[in-house]
């Protein structure tokens, strides 16, 4: 009994001199460093709490948080609304009538996006998107901090066309449509009137 | 009249006490947590934190109190103010200082042990009231333990009788002491009747009353529920124990009672063992410290100052040792600290008999 008795003691003797060694140690607060530091794993000095609001952790600029979409640069090739698991991005198109403009890597642009929306709420942050883009116009940036107060807010559209423009491009598109197809008729009606 | 006025500014003045000492005990006790887990703790409200917990009382003052719809009303709704009371009532016979006690009684010590005892009613009574089979579970073994545990205390604190010849605690603080009007030996062979200090105290007056200190503190701590015998409470077990259904202030009164508590039972063994108000320096030839630092002020200085040093050492054994299993918790009481608080109680009689 009398080993056990000591051994009891010799035990939480040791714990409880962990514990103190813990207590009385510098409690200065953490320097943020970043994980590519060196001394990121060894940095045991000290508290370890990151005190958030105040105190960031730096992260790569190319981290994969929040999805952007540079709409400018969009060809509106609905590869990112494909390749998404989650169905998140929804695209409506509208053809134009002509190419329009040129993206900044020489691209032609052909195509309206009259809706880019991407769910952020849905979003399981894979990077797929960002991947497959040929423009390289949807990227994810470092932002992560991100709340709303209402969650349609988490929906973010990127879209800079207002109703009015898109109505009026789509009048052109049925329009030219409408042109090609009585074009279409009248050169098939010739052809038979030839026969 | 005045003595109806006198008794109630007392009452209310230690539950004052006993309200500041559990919102500041709940700080200490969450920034030695966070130092020895080497976080940061409470830092947002107020400087340092300090009034985080002050925040914490208001917010629990305006919460519902909810009572579950299958309750035992009357057990449900009185067991808080009983567990609270019982630790309460105990301070009335506790000296403070030379002269400065709330009721001088003659068996203030069994008094204070009877009335805690009541503390397992209320556990027993919050459990079954709350008809929750984690409450009940948490309750039956919270008078399970409490009602061992208080059979090595009991026998730890009969070995401080049997060298004290008496149950009044302010005769016991004052043996300890310059003021003991009876004479103090140190290790029972050199007399310290006019030293006094830290060698009069029981523990060195009677130096297996050490042994009857671990035992009496070991026990303490499982009456009074803390780590590592907090098995009523064991959060990851039972959720929150005996008190899982409270919400509001009657939660606050089970939180009150814990704290006070502590503060009761190391108060209880700075009294029996660590010479009470007694100052911890002798006096050395013409340097009279001993002399100095005693009176009513110092006594309670010395007092609030031994004591929170205990609660502090419960503080630190809470967050090193891991909670102990039922079979370990009674093996522990009946089979070590029972044995071990006879053994003390036999050498005390032999040491009064023969040495004193």
């Amino acid at each position: 009994m009398f080993n056990k008795v000591a051994h009891g003691f010799k035990t939480a003797w040791k714990g409880l001199a962990l514990t103190i060694r813990h207590l009385f140690a510098s409690n200065a607060k953490r320097k943020i460093t970043p994980v590519s530091n060196d001394n990121y794993f060894k940095n045991l000095e000290g508290t370890n709490t990151i005190q958030y609001p105040k105190q960031h952790l730096p992260v790569p600029e190319v981290g994969r948080y929040q999805l952007e979409v540079e709409i400018d640069d969009c060809i509106v090739c609905d590869l990112c609304a494909k390749i998404c698991p989650v169905d998140c991005i929804d695209i409506e198109s509208i053809k134009a009538t002509e190419a329009f403009g040129q993206t900044s890597d020489g691209s032609p642009k052909r195509i309206y996006a009259a809706k880019f929306d991407i769910d952020m709420a849905k979003c399981m942050y894979c990077g797929l998107c960002t991947i497959v883009c040929p423009t390289e116009c949807i990227i994810m940036t470092n932002q992560y901090d991100r709340t709303v107060f209402e969650l349609k807010d988490l929906t973010y559209e990127f879209s800079d066309m207002t109703p009015e423009d898109a109505a009026e491009k789509r009048m052109l598109l049925d329009k030219q449509i409408a042109e090609r197809q009585a074009a279409k008729l009248a050169a098939m009606n010739k052809k038979e009137g030839e026969a | 009249m005045n003595f109806y006025i006198k008794y109630l500014i007392i009452a209310v003045g230690l539950f004052a006490f006993s309200g500041f000492f559990a919102l500041f005990g709940v700080y200490a006790e969450r920034k030695v947590s966070a130092f020895i887990q080497d976080r940061l703790g409470p830092t947002e409200t107020g400087k340092f934190g300090l009034l985080q917990t002050i925040a914490d009382v208001i917010k629990l003052l305006i919460k519902e109190s909810i009572i579950p719809a299958a309750a035992d009303k009357l057990l449900f709704m009185l067991a808080p103010a009983i567990i609270f009371i019982a630790v309460y009532m105990g301070f009335a016979a506790i000296p403070w200082a030379p002269g400065i006690a709330p009721s001088n009684l003659n068996l203030g010590l069994y008094y204070i042990f009877a009335i805690l005892s009541v503390e397992t009613l209320g556990i027993l009574m919050a459990g079954w009231g709350s008809n929750n089979k984690y409450s009940i579970l948490g309750a039956m073994r919270s008078a399970a333990q409490i009602i061992s545990y208080e059979i090595p205390a009991g026998f730890a604190i009969i070995a401080v009788i049997m060298i004290a010849q008496t149950m009044n605690l302010q005769t016991i603080s004052a043996q300890q002491g310059i003021l003991s009007s009876e004479k103090a030996s140190f290790l029972g062979i050199w007399d310290v009747s006019h030293q006094g200090g830290i060698l009069a105290w029981n523990i060195f007056r009677a130096p297996h009353l050490i042994i009857a200190f671990v035992i009496y503190f070991i026990a303490s701590l499982a009456e009074s529920n803390r780590a590592p015998f907090d098995i009523p409470e064991a959060e990851s077990e039972l959720v929150a124990g005996f008190h899982t259904e409270f919400t509001g202030m009657r939660f606050a009164f089970v939180f009150l009672a814990e704290y006070s508590m502590m503060f009761l039972v190391s108060m209880v063994a700075v009294i029996l063992f660590l010479g009470a108000w007694n100052t911890p320096l002798p006096n050395i030839g013409s340097v009279h410290l001993a002399d100095w630092t005693t009176g009513a002020a110092w006594g309670i200085f010395w007092t609030v100052l031994k004591v929170l040093a205990l609660v502090g050492v419960q503080m630190w054994i809470r967050w090193t040792l891991p909670r102990l299993r039922v079979d370990q918790l009674m093996n522990l009481c009946w089979k070590v600290l029972t044995p071990l608080a006879f053994a003390c109680m036999l050498v005390s009689g032999i040491w009064r008999l023969w040495v004193m």
